[in-house]
């Protein structure tokens, strides 16, 4: 397992998109590298030849019947947008 | 011969009754819970919101309904608040949280719909650890809710709103979602029952994620037949929750009278071990005695992975919140930065402005445990450790019924005593993680008081979708103890 001291806070918080105030970064860097170095006990358990559980009672293939159901209304479905224009959510110009 | 307890503390059970042979309507009792809520309110601060209108229109309807001889079922008249995680169509749905602060439901979540077809009168919107990630509602953009035991301390949390509300009688019972045990936990801290189903038996439509593969929606009642009754309200199979179960539903308040032990109950050595607090120890190992002596078979056991729950528990939680939790970006709903200059800067300032610090902290560290070169270290290591925590607790089962354990290591602590300190935080979560990671249902009920008069919570631990049987072992502590008659003075 990796040193806590690798938590590069700048490259985490980029892929995470939160903009942290120099404050924060110091801050944050130092509460998780005491809770990692809390979690680096885990590299003591044997694994091997154990499969991963993503869900205590895995269901796979769920299906159903393909049958168009009614949905949002439009007004309803833009209602909490935070800027909205002619059935459109407005966004900042992505493209020059 | 006991006395009556006032109106906003009598449970389902006994309501019911009074509604049903028209002693008191829906109105009257929906008019003296917004009564108390209003006397109590400033200061427990369990609510973000309540429409009285609203609330009393519902409950008009419910009275409209029985006089019509058409009551719609087992929660028809009685007031029940939500944690604002969960849903309900044209009512606000915070999170507790600046992201979502003017953010308005635009549907129902199921368990919203399913209260509604019971009958019930949706009252408030409950406060809670932002995004439901906490253990003492401190992490709230609204600011913390108190416990009614002891204003000056919490009431737990992550589901800490609904807890305090129940005990401070206002609400007849209420919904939480349990994550790593904030159902149970803040239950124990607050004196009530708090039921944790097993994963996939009650639909998380409409309920915000945190940690989508162990979240799950759950009551809080006064007593375990009001768990029961509550249960049988919301549980059953979704469509819409790909992770609901097809499972026959027993009738849970029924099946209390008819499931009796004695039972084989475990009592897991590692629950019992450095951090537990003396007085909550005694408490738990009197209920153990209980149980012994009704001709119950009490054997210790071992969880051997339990010292790594908590790691296990941090990493893939965090990592589905960070996952989860992208999807607030500032774009379609919830906060948008007024200051961006580009769609980046959008998404980063919108999101480092509505998020509070722990909500923060947690999608960096999930970010982190499922980066690039840190996967396998850190997120796969974890499944794997899961599995064998699981297979722990399938191991017990081979050899008793039900797990006994404290819920909490502590009872309530004062508000600003841990909020410094995350890891002494997610400590509070010790006992009860274990049963989200292994998908388990457990419930917290009271055993007891502290010498200061805290509440104390014992956890019995059951098997999957097994929640008949699980009620019936803890009903049967309750009927031999009066610990829910007590109520706070407030």
């Amino acid at each position: 397992m990796s040193q806590p001291a690798e938590l590069n806070i700048e490259r985490i918080a980029e892929l995470s998109r939160l903009a942290l105030t120099p404050e924060e970064k110091t801050r944050f860097s130092a509460q998780l590298g005491s809770i990692l170095g809390h979690i680096e006990q885990l590299a003591k358990v044997d694994v091997s030849g154990i499969e991963p559980t993503a869900h205590a009672f895995p269901l796979n293939n769920v299906w159903a019947a393909d049958i168009a159901q009614p949905g949002l209304a439009v007004s309803a479905a833009l209602n909490n947008a935070p800027a909205q224009r002619d059935h459109m959510i407005v966004v900042p110009k992505v493209v020059d | 011969m006991l006395m009556s307890a006032p109106l906003h503390f009598q449970t389902i059970a006994e309501l019911s009754a009074k509604l049903s042979v028209g002693q008191l309507s829906a109105v009257e009792l929906t008019q003296a819970m917004i009564a108390r809520t209003k006397a109590v309110e400033p200061r427990v601060h369990a609510f973000n919101s309540f429409d009285e209108a609203d609330a009393l229109a519902q409950a008009a309807a419910s009275d409209a309904r029985r006089r019509a001889g058409q009551s719609a079922g087992a929660l028809e008249g009685i007031p029940v608040g939500l944690k604002d995680v969960i849903a309900v169509a044209g009512q606000p749905l915070t999170a507790s949280s600046r992201m979502l602060a003017n953010f308005v439901s635009p549907y129902d979540a199921t368990v919203t719909q399913k209260l509604q077809s019971a009958g019930a009168v949706l009252h408030g919107r409950l406060n809670c650890d932002e995004f439901a990630m906490g253990s003492s509602t401190e992490n709230s953009a609204f600011g913390p809710s108190s416990n009614p035991w002891d204003l000056t301390r919490t009431p737990g949390g992550s589901s800490g709103g609904s807890a305090a509300a129940l005990a401070a009688g206002s609400a007849v019972a209420t919904l939480g979602s349990d994550t790593g045990g904030s159902i149970r936990q803040p239950a124990a801290l607050c004196g009530l029952v708090g039921l944790k189903p097993t994963y996939g038996l009650i639909s998380r439509y409409g309920l915000i994620a945190y940690a989508s593969s162990l979240d799950q929606i759950g009551p809080f009642a006064r007593t375990v037949e009001d768990a029961a009754i509550m249960l049988g309200a919301i549980a059953g199979h979704d469509p819409r929750d790909s992770t609901s179960f097809k499972t026959s539903l027993p009738d849970y308040r029924a099946e209390l009278k008819t499931r009796r032990g004695p039972w084989k109950l475990g009592i897991p050595k590692e629950y019992f071990g450095a951090g537990l607090d003396p007085e909550v120890g005694a408490a738990v190992e009197k209920a153990i005695s209980f149980y012994r002596s009704q001709g119950c078979e009490i054997r210790e056991i071992s969880l051997p992975h339990t010292q790594y729950c908590l790691d296990t528990y941090y990493i893939i939680a965090t990592a589905e919140a960070s996952s989860n939790l992208a999807r607030y970006d500032g774009i379609r709903y919830g906060h948008r930065t007024s200051s961006a200059k580009d769609l980046l800067d959008v998404y980063q300032k919108s999101r480092a402005e509505g998020f509070g610090d722990e909500v923060k902290r947690r999608i960096i560290l999930g970010t982190y445990v499922l980066s690039s070169g840190y996967y396998d270290a850190y997120y796969l290591r974890a499944q794997k450790v899961r599995t064998l925590i699981r297979q722990d607790f399938l191991n017990a089962y081979r050899e008793v019924d039900a797990l006994i354990t404290p819920t909490s290591p502590i009872p309530a602590f004062k508000l600003g005593e841990k909020s410094a300190d995350p890891l002494a935080m997610y400590l509070c979560d010790i006992y009860t993680i274990g049963v989200n990671l292994a998908g388990l249902p457990a419930l917290s009920l009271p055993c007891g008081f502290t010498q200061s008069g805290l509440p104390i919570g014992l956890q019995l631990i059951g098997q999957p979708f097994r929640e008949a049987d699980l009620l019936a072992t803890a009903h049967a502590y309750e009927q031999a103890h009066g610990w829910n008659t007590q109520f706070p003075s407030l």
